[in-house]
């Protein structure tokens, strides 16, 4: 999918964007700790929980540039006049964009687990909840990105859309964690992740290219 | 009998329609409203566990059943509005969606109310509540996305999509809250009702259900011809009532 | 081939136009004319599909273009106010993309040519956001060298481009037309080009 590599290609010409959003994902986790006190074992009851809402606050903000800048110079117009499918294209940026920031944020977490005294084991389930779980965040993104296209204030208006929606992915993100730091299964938090990232894989895409066709008309 | 229901789907004929509708609704919430307050304050026995506190429940369960009914509707119509192209769907969603954020925040207040007798804290994060306060998110992404955008046909669009990624995402929603609360049982309560209610208390709430339905219907329908006048206002037949208005 | 039925645009309150018909056959091309907000614009991006007429139906070959999608838009070329093109690519890379994403792939030589041909040769490699607007304008142009479809929708191609430049457009669509093809262009500049048949449509 040639549109991936154009999108990874610019986020490369323009590596300030994606280290932002890192390092933003990086400073709202380390607040925490400095607004709750050190005490250990009440930070890494946080930990989880304070990680995944930081993920979701740092894919939100990025969102922006999903598809405001190709909307800007033109380029969106010529990827909704492709003969080929626009729920394609959009899956392919969506892609795109958890590879930019998603990843990165994967990547980063278990470092950011490690200031808050994480066990091993649940640093791995942080890591892995976090490579199921931020495609979705891409994913359902896409479709308010796509809604507040051009609009007056769209950054504010795309967290009110898309921020209740991440709570699924949220609740057994962070639940996974937490499970398996009491010692009780986490499969199937992971399966229901997995179950959340197929459902927005096959619907999201489309959602969001209708969107793309309102905000555009 | 065969009523040629499209001819009410056409914006003008709907606003006189509407117009004639409204009183009838309007007379029946009142009557019903103070039917249902009357049996649920005066008539209905004090519960033997929760005293007098209970009575907020006349207010709050329709409060609930409705916020939640509502967005369900308002989705239907915009939906249609979206596939079918037909105008006064659209607005008749755009008209339910202050109705239903009003009965969510009705139903999140007098939980609040009731708590603070029962449980002792006004807010406890209880799978009901939390999936209130998430629906009343929901309500207001919906009204901000159309008040943000300037062209009415595109809002009708952009606002069908997101709502109806919404009653999507409201089974899921509900059940993720739903297992997260059974994951955390701390501080939280169960907020189920007790199984068996009197008949005069069941009375008195099902006149309160029917009242808040009357209240909703009229005024959405206020909501919608507002509306229509005033996405029409360059047409003929509003020059017209403008005209007769002027006379009057 | 390209026939508009009563089209009519509505921009908020205010109708634009009402009750346009054409048709424009293989070898034509239509001059799109009016002054500002007379809704040129809107009429080229309603007969590209990115918006719907108010009223009235465009088709294709006798189709009406909603039903056609993909098949209408692989036959159609729309480049538009905006030059569609990336400041952070260089020039061929945007030529290259742009070109994949109307569905017909082309290979470095073939960019390269195409570009020289606009006169951009030496700054093939150059990012966009270093080019002039008018050496952008070519950039986004170049697309029609190397495109094969019959159907080009131009707003305002000539803005910003020299005279060399106008001149080279000008062959370029006397050429396409000659082959059969089709063009919808606004512009405000004096024209010259021969075809089997030239349209203007004057919008109020």
């Amino acid at each position: 999918m040639w549109i991936i590599k154009r999108d990874l290609l610019l986020a490369v010409r323009r590596q300030s964007d994606v280290l932002t959003t890192l390092f933003f994902f990086i400073i709202v986790v380390s607040l925490f700790p400095l607004s709750v006190g050190p005490e250990m074992n009440m930070l890494r009851t946080m930990a989880p929980g304070v990680v995944w809402v930081a993920a979701l606050l740092a894919s939100m903000l990025s969102l922006g540039r999903m598809f405001s800048n190709d909307y800007l110079d033109g380029t969106l117009e010529q990827m909704l006049l492709s003969p080929q499918s626009l729920s394609l294209l959009v899956l392919g940026k969506a892609l795109a964009h958890w590879l930019v920031t998603g990843v990165p944020l994967v990547l980063m977490a278990p470092v950011l687990g490690i200031q808050y005294d994480l066990p091993v084991d649940a640093l791995f389930v942080l890591t892995v909840t976090l490579l199921l779980g931020t495609p979705v965040l891409s994913l359902i993104g896409a479709i308010g990105a796509a809604l507040t296209l051009g609009l007056r204030g769209g950054g504010v208006l795309v967290s009110l859309l898309v921020l209740p929606l991440y709570i699924p992915v949220l609740i057994f993100g962070a639940g996974a964690v937490e499970a398996n730091m009491a010692g009780v299964g986490f499969d199937a938090h992971l399966s229901l992740i997995g179950a959340f990232l197929l459902v927005s894989l096959v619907f999201a895409p489309w959602a969001a290219a209708s969107s793309l066709r309102v905000s555009l008309e | 009998m065969a009523i040629n229901w499209f001819k009410y789907s056409s914006p003008a004929s709907f606003y006189s329609l509407a117009g004639k509708m409204i009183p009838v609704f309007v007379v029946a919430s009142v009557i019903l409203l103070v039917a249902g307050l009357y049996v649920g304050f005066f008539v209905a026995p004090t519960d033997f566990q929760q005293g007098e506190a209970y009575r907020i429940i006349f207010i709050h369960v329709p409060a609930a059943w409705m916020s939640m009914f509502l967005y369900v509707v308002m989705a239907f119509w915009a939906g249609i509005g979206l596939a079918f192209n037909t105008r006064l769907s659209s607005m008749f969603a755009t008209a339910i969606a202050p109705t239903g954020a009003m009965f969510t925040f009705i139903a999140l207040w007098t939980g609040a109310l009731w708590g603070k007798p029962m449980w002792g804290t006004w807010w406890v994060w209880d799978a009901r509540l939390t999936s209130e306060l998430i629906l009343l998110f929901l309500y207001i992404g919906f009204m901000s996305l159309q008040a943000a955008i300037d062209d009415p046909r595109r809002a009708d669009k952009a606002g069908a999509i997101i709502a109806l990624v919404g009653v999507v995402n409201i089974p899921i929603i509900y059940f993720s809250v739903q297992w997260w609360n059974t994951l955390h049982q701390g501080a939280s309560v169960s907020v189920n009702q007790a199984p068996s209610m009197a008949t005069t208390m069941l009375m008195g709430m099902l006149i309160m259900v029917l009242a808040s339905w009357m209240y909703s219907i009229a005024v959405i329908l206020k909501r919608t011809r507002v509306i229509i006048l005033e996405r029409e206002s360059h047409t003929a037949w509003v020059a017209e009532l403008r005209k007769k208005e002027a006379v009057r | 081939m390209l026939q508009g039925m009563s089209l009519a645009c509505v921009r908020g309150d205010r109708e634009l136009f009402t009750d346009i018909n054409f048709s424009l056959e293989a070898g034509g091309l239509m001059q799109v004319s009016g002054p500002n907000g007379s809704g040129k614009t809107s009429l080229l991006r309603m007969l590209c599909g990115l918006s719907n007429p108010a009223a009235g139906e465009i088709r294709w070959c006798g189709t009406a273009i909603r039903s056609l999608g993909g098949d209408y838009l692989a036959a159609m070329t729309y480049i538009g106010h905006l030059s569609g093109t990336k400041d952070d690519l260089t020039a061929i890379e945007n030529l290259r993309i742009s070109s994949a994403l109307a569905g017909s792939e082309i290979n470095a030589t073939q960019a390269n040519d195409a570009l020289r041909y606009m006169g951009l040769g030496g700054r093939e490699t150059l990012p966009v956001k270093v080019l002039s607007q008018g050496q952008r304008r070519r950039v986004a142009l170049a697309r029609l060298l190397v495109c094969k479809t019959a159907l080009w929708i131009l707003d305002e191609p000539l803005v910003a481009l020299d005279v060399m430049a106008v001149q080279l457009i000008q062959e370029l669509l006397e050429q396409h037309l000659k082959q059969g093809g089709m063009v919808v262009m606004t512009t405000h500049q004096e024209i010259d080009i021969t075809a089997v048949s030239i349209m203007q449509l004057q919008l109020a």
